[in-house]
């Protein structure tokens, strides 16, 4: 009997700890799922709470219930892993030993890592949507503000979903026009990065959509303090940026347990990943999934899918004494919500930025890199596909784990790394 | 991709300036590309930096992020954006011949 323990229970370990369980009968392999809680986050439903477009317990489920019948679900904080004895140490006293490890505890958000962040001011005009309580909290504020200035900032990279600040900004536009108070409020987007996003070709339509929407860019702005009794954003090199209202991302790092294992994560607590097996490189028996490895890609749910099939496909491999041979592209797709019902769609990978054209193909029916009310359905319907399919492990229709050039448009103009055109 | 002439050798570079291999750098070589990008001359602090930039590029294939750099240079953020200002994972690298930090995606 094998013994599988997968650490998190959110979208990357329900999903393996499903697509395993179909892959072994219960007799074959014991799988274990850890997490802290039983509260399933359907975490790009964040977006919309502060927005009074969700509710908190929309988007909430029970991690259990998400399980295939034959899969352990163990509440507990993880204290550490031992991986020289293949053990997984949990605070409840528990010991579970393992055959196979699965690292999918995701990140966890750091603002005390930041000068000022958790002072005078959080959570009453500093506010961050990406969790639960914040995104509540900030509902409550946006309902009450009624002018000023609000910006919208990330204190650096990488974090989860590096859209999702700018679907912000844009629903904010959006928000107040539906107000009638846009012409009272001043909207400035505030990025460590050099443009509007990380990769050069969607950085610029992106730039100009946030210019065409009237919301201010402020790049290479790396926050060294946030002034909560100031209401301003102070940047290591000592320029300043004036808020009434703060909507910000705060540092990510690996889970807190990645940190107490001996040999297991890097600095920031992320697990150093082989990026196409996505076998650790601590030990060969630990495999990492989604936010919480350190492989060169987006952080996204879409990510955490794809990985999926060739995951399950080593983790196979492994028990059996086969050689890897499940390979991630490092495909990502996201939608990318921009207001008055529209949404832009990006798809890409290690290699291929996101470019123009079509998606799943030249035929469409979804547009790329351009905004279409489509792309915002395509993002509505994606909810129940995450509950229904992506979570039980199914594959779904039309869309292949390897990103697909059909229907993109290769970009002519050779454009630099470092997103300056030349 | 540029050859371009420091310190009186002939090196390859891309079109921000990062060697493109980073075993034709040599200190004199890094004293020029710092004078290039606006840092008169390099103090031990900037050195520090820039060796361990290296020293970690060179055992893990990936330049440090700025954060990894403030956690364990040894020289907290707030003095590396003195040392280097703008960008001082991206200067740092440059003036250590090693490739532009792949940075955020």
């Amino acid at each position: 009997m094998k013994r599988i323990v997968i650490l998190g229970g959110g979208t990357g370990g329900t999903m393996m700890a499903n697509r395993l369980r179909r892959v072994y009968d219960e007799d074959e392999a014991a799988i274990t799922v850890v997490d802290k809680d039983d509260r399933h986050v359907y975490q790009p439903g964040l977006l919309f709470v502060p927005f009074g477009l969700a509710s908190a317990d929309e988007i909430v489920r029970p991690r259990r219930r998400q399980l295939r019948s034959g899969i352990d679900f163990h509440v507990s904080e993880i204290d550490h892993v031992a991986l020289a004895k293949d053990q997984v140490h949990l605070v409840d006293g528990s010991t579970l030993p393992y055959d196979v490890l699965i690292v999918a505890t995701g990140v966890t958000l750091r603002p005390e890592e930041t000068e000022g962040l958790t002072g005078p001011g959080w959570r009453e005009r500093m506010f961050t949507f990406y969790d639960v309580p914040g995104a509540e909290q900030l509902a409550r504020a946006l309902d009450a503000f009624d002018g000023g200035r609000l910006v919208v900032n990330l204190i650096d990279m990488p974090i989860k979903c590096p859209v999702a600040p700018l679907e912000f900004a844009f629903l904010a536009d959006w928000y107040f026009a539906e107000r009638g108070i846009r012409d009272r409020v001043e909207l400035t987007y505030v990025t460590p990065l050099d443009g509007a996003f990380t990769k050069p070709i969607a950085s610029e339509r992106l730039a100009g959509l946030l210019a065409e929407k009237g919301v201010e860019l402020v790049t290479e702005f790396a926050v060294g303090e946030a002034d909560g009794e100031g209401g301003r954003l102070v940047s290591w090199d000592e320029r300043e940026v004036p808020f009434d209202l703060l909507v910000t991302v705060p540092l990510h790092e690996g889970a807190p347990y990645v940190g107490r294992s001996e040999g297991l994560g890097d600095e920031l607590a992320f697990v150093p990943t082989e990026p196409h097996t996505l076998q650790s490189l601590a030990r060969p028996n630990v495999f990492a999934l989604g936010d919480a490895t350190n492989v060169p890609i987006s952080k996204a749910g879409s990510v955490t899918h794809f990985e999926g099939e060739a995951l399950t496909e080593n983790v196979r491999r492994f028990l059996s004494g086969e050689a890897l041979e499940g390979s991630y592209d490092g495909h990502a797709n996201c939608f990318i919500e921009t207001g008055f019902g529209k949404a832009l769609l990006i798809d890409f990978n290690y290699d291929t930025e996101p470019l123009p054209g079509r998606f799943p193909n030249a035929v469409g029916p979804l547009p790329l890199l351009r905004e279409s009310r489509l792309n915002h359905l395509g993002k509505l319907m994606f909810q129940w596909l995450y509950w229904h399919a992506l979570l039980p492990g199914r594959d779904i229709p039309g869309i292949s784990p390897s990103m697909e050039m059909s229907g993109k448009e290769r970009q002519l103009e050779h454009v630099s790394e470092g997103g300056e055109r030349r | 991709m540029t050859m371009t002439e420091i310190a009186g050798v002939a090196v390859e570079r891309d079109a921000e300036g990062f060697l493109v291999y980073p075993e034709d750098w040599n200190r004199v070589l890094a004293e020029d590309i710092a004078r290039e990008n606006g840092i008169p001359e390099l103090t031990p602090r900037h050195w520090q930096v820039v060796e361990f930039m290296r020293e970690r590029y060179l055992e893990t294939g990936t330049a440090p992020s700025i954060r990894s750099l403030g956690k364990e240079s040894g020289v907290p953020i707030k003095e590396l954006y003195q040392l280097f200002p703008k960008g001082p994972a991206k200067l740092a690298a440059k003036i250590g011949g090693i490739p532009k930090p792949r940075g955020c995606i």
